[in-house]
């Protein structure tokens, strides 16, 4: 049997597994120690457990709904889409290790890094410009949000040394 | 008069100097990030929270409201000339705009645009001055089973609205509730799905998810299109539309106006409906239909001026009941929870400087807009024609910036990067996120409330169904339903949808 509609049976697959991880999480399984679930209660009473477990059942009852009718949908249409992962790799990477490095190294070089990094997800890279218009950026960064709207972002690595210069104090 | 008093005593703490500055920066950058393509309101009152953390709560939000306009002018200009909606608000701007555009009528479509836009603001702040203080009067009597009928109403009226598949927008709302829960339950301390990690045990902040749903997934879907977009830069000298177009608009406007202020100050119907029904409208109206989608001032000037008109409306539910209509509204309450505030009937007695105040900047962010853009037009056109390798990077580091300010939590950061991920599956899944965002601050009221409402009621669930108003309610969020889902609107409604996108 082929999938009618694949973008909407996978939609309500998605749905349908997040509703279940929901309720499970919130409804416990018996004899997994980590999975203890929160304490249901009664209507009139409820516990923390009672409205997550309630809405994840939803969550999975409409999404099966959805798979089911995407699955029995007429044939030809809707398609999956190709994931980029290229860019969708550079970027989130980029990303993740800003917000990683953000602490340790600073504002200015772990700026740098996310901007080169994501960038090599462009079609069009090139590491000067990359590294130029990250250069610009990050600089524009501290003047704008720490020197001139005073927020607490770390610029330098986090070395004592480095603390005694005026540029390093957020 | 007291609506007098009351104004008079907005405008004095709008019109103070340092209010001023901030309103006018507020929407010079709102107009700036706005603009940029692929960037909503959503993601750019997000990415431009953190600029409004050192200031005064009054000023934050009058600064906030002023990035609200601005980003919400800064997309329909981006709309005109690019062809590209910030929002599902603009799609329509889109139809005749970007054809006035091409034969060389930029700068009318921009200018009646912006004129379009003021005048609804105009009468739209009248509105919520005269509306606001009733109806927060009516929402003291509101008990828990009120406000949580009151908030499926405004769930459904939002599912309605938005396009696309009205059982996933539903699913939607749903999964944005739970993710609303994650965090420490209030009632009984327990941390729910935190997964003993301490950056969970608070909850997610909105600004987190909006970041990630918002702006990196749409970062990555522009990167992977790559190919630059034609732009309409001709024509835009001669912004000021001349006395023929001034009176081919002003019915389209006024009728725009009216449709649009009514149905903002629905709890869910914003914006999106407003611009949809007086686009629709005012073809109907016309003697010659046919013109429209081929450059035609009346399918800018109505949609621009019903948008507007809904966006100021809007804060009506927001300011009068805390309850938010639209994903923008939603991460306001984000925005006033920040600074200290508490939106909900309480706040006009509480705070009058603060409520009235705000209400006076909305008027002058109005007028500021158009003093601003119809100079500035220039600007922004140049601004679109940066090419987008050069953007992206700006963006990216700003959001990112941005999200980690909010808390000073690199985790945060990670947490959007997650959420971004999440909103990129969605969009290939062909599963609008609009409604998550709403669904996410929603959840803990709706939690809240129902707990309070059976606990009152003993666990007795035809509470909902005695009190009058949640009764009542509940009755217009069935028929809202059924009245979508009856077989000749449900095509007709996905005609709207896809005929005009």
């Amino acid at each position: 049997m082929k999938i009618g509609h694949p973008k909407d049976f996978w939609g309500g697959v998605i749905f349908a597994s997040l509703g279940l991880v929901f309720a499970l999480i919130a409804r416990g399984i018996p004899g997994v120690g980590f999975m203890q679930g929160y304490t249901m209660g009664t209507p009139a009473r409820m516990g923390p457990g009672f409205f997550p477990f309630w809405l994840g059942v939803i969550l999975f009852t409409l999404g099966a709904v959805i798979a089911v009718t995407g699955f029995r949908k007429a044939h030809g249409e809707g398609a999956l889409e190709r994931f980029h992962w290229k860019e969708l790799f550079f970027v989130l990477a980029s990303i993740a290790l800003f917000g990683v490095l953000l602490k340790p190294i600073g504002m200015l070089l772990a700026g740098i890094m996310l901007i080169v990094g994501a960038s090599l997800g462009s079609h069009s890279f090139r590491l000067k410009s990359a590294l130029l218009i990250a250069v610009f950026l990050v600089i524009f960064c501290a003047l704008v949000f720490v020197a001139g709207l005073k927020l607490p972002i770390p610029l330098c690595p986090d070395i004592d040394a480095l603390q005694s210069f005026t540029v390093c104090r957020a | 008069m007291e609506l007098v008093n009351h104004l008079m005593l907005g405008f004095g703490v709008a019109l103070t100097w340092s209010n001023i500055m901030y309103c006018l920066i507020g929407c010079l950058l709102g107009t700036l990030i706005g603009v940029l393509p692929g960037i909503g309101p959503v993601a750019t009152i997000a990415m431009l929270l953190p600029a409004t953390f050192a200031l005064h709560p009054v000023s934050a939000l009058i600064m906030l409201a002023g990035i609200y306009y601005g980003a919400q002018y800064g997309g329909s200009t981006t709309s005109i000339l690019v062809n590209l909606p910030g929002e599902v608000s603009s799609v329509v701007t889109c139809l005749d705009g970007y054809q006035m555009a091409r034969k060389g009528q930029a700068g009318k479509a921009l200018g009646i645009a912006a004129l379009g836009s003021f005048f609804a603001g105009s009468v739209a702040t009248m509105l919520i001055a005269g509306f606001a203080p009733p109806l927060a009067e009516l929402a003291l009597k509101f008990g828990p089973s009120d406000y949580f009928s009151l908030m499926v109403l405004g769930l459904i009226a939002a599912v309605v609205l938005a396009h696309g598949s009205l059982i996933k927008a539903i699913a939607m709302i749903i999964l944005g509730l739970l993710l609303g829960l994650i965090g420490t339950d209030v009632n009984s301390g327990v941390a729910r799905y935190s997964f003993n990690m301490p950056e969970l045990i608070d909850g997610i902040g909105i600004g987190t998810v909006a970041m990630g749903v918002f702006g990196f997934s749409e970062i990555i879907r522009n990167l992977e299109q790559g190919a630059d977009r034609e732009i309409f830069t001709k024509g835009v000298k001669g912004l000021l539309p001349n006395w023929q177009d001034i009176k081919q608009s002003a019915m389209p406007i006024l009728r725009g106006t009216i449709l649009g202020s009514a149905l903002g100050i629905l709890p869910g119907g914003g914006p999106i409906l407003g611009s949809f029904s007086a686009y629709t409208l005012e073809k109907k109206l016309a003697k010659d239909p046919s013109r429209f989608g081929k450059g035609a001032i009346e399918g800018v000037a109505a949609p621009e001026s019903a948008n507007n008109a809904a966006a100021q409306t809007s804060f009506i539910p927001l300011l009068t009941l805390g309850i938010p209509s639209t994903p923008t509204m939603a991460l306001m309450i984000g925005a006033m929870i920040i600074h200290g505030i508490q939106p909900g009937p309480q706040i006009m007695t509480a705070r009058p400087d603060l409520f009235w105040g705000m209400i006076a900047s909305m008027w002058v962010g109005n007028l500021m807009l158009v003093i601003l853009n119809l100079p500035m037009i220039g600007m922004w056109v140049k601004l679109l024609t940066v090419k987008y390798d050069y953007l992206f990077p700006a963006i990216l580091i700003f959001c990112c910036v941005g999200v980690y300010s909010i808390n000073n939590a690199p985790m945060d950061v990670l947490l959007a990067g997650l959420f971004g991920f999440i909103g990129y599956v969605f969009i290939k899944f062909d599963m609008e996120p609009a409604p998550l965002l709403l669904g996410y601050v929603l959840g803990p009221m709706m939690e809240e409330n129902l707990r309070r409402a059976l606990l009152l009621s003993r666990g007795d669930p035809k509470v909902f169904f005695t009190r009058p108003i949640s009764l009542s309610l509940l009755i217009v969020a069935a028929l809202l339903l059924v009245i979508v889902m009856a077989p000749s609107i449900a095509k007709k409604r996905e005609e709207v949808f896809v005929a005009d996108t």
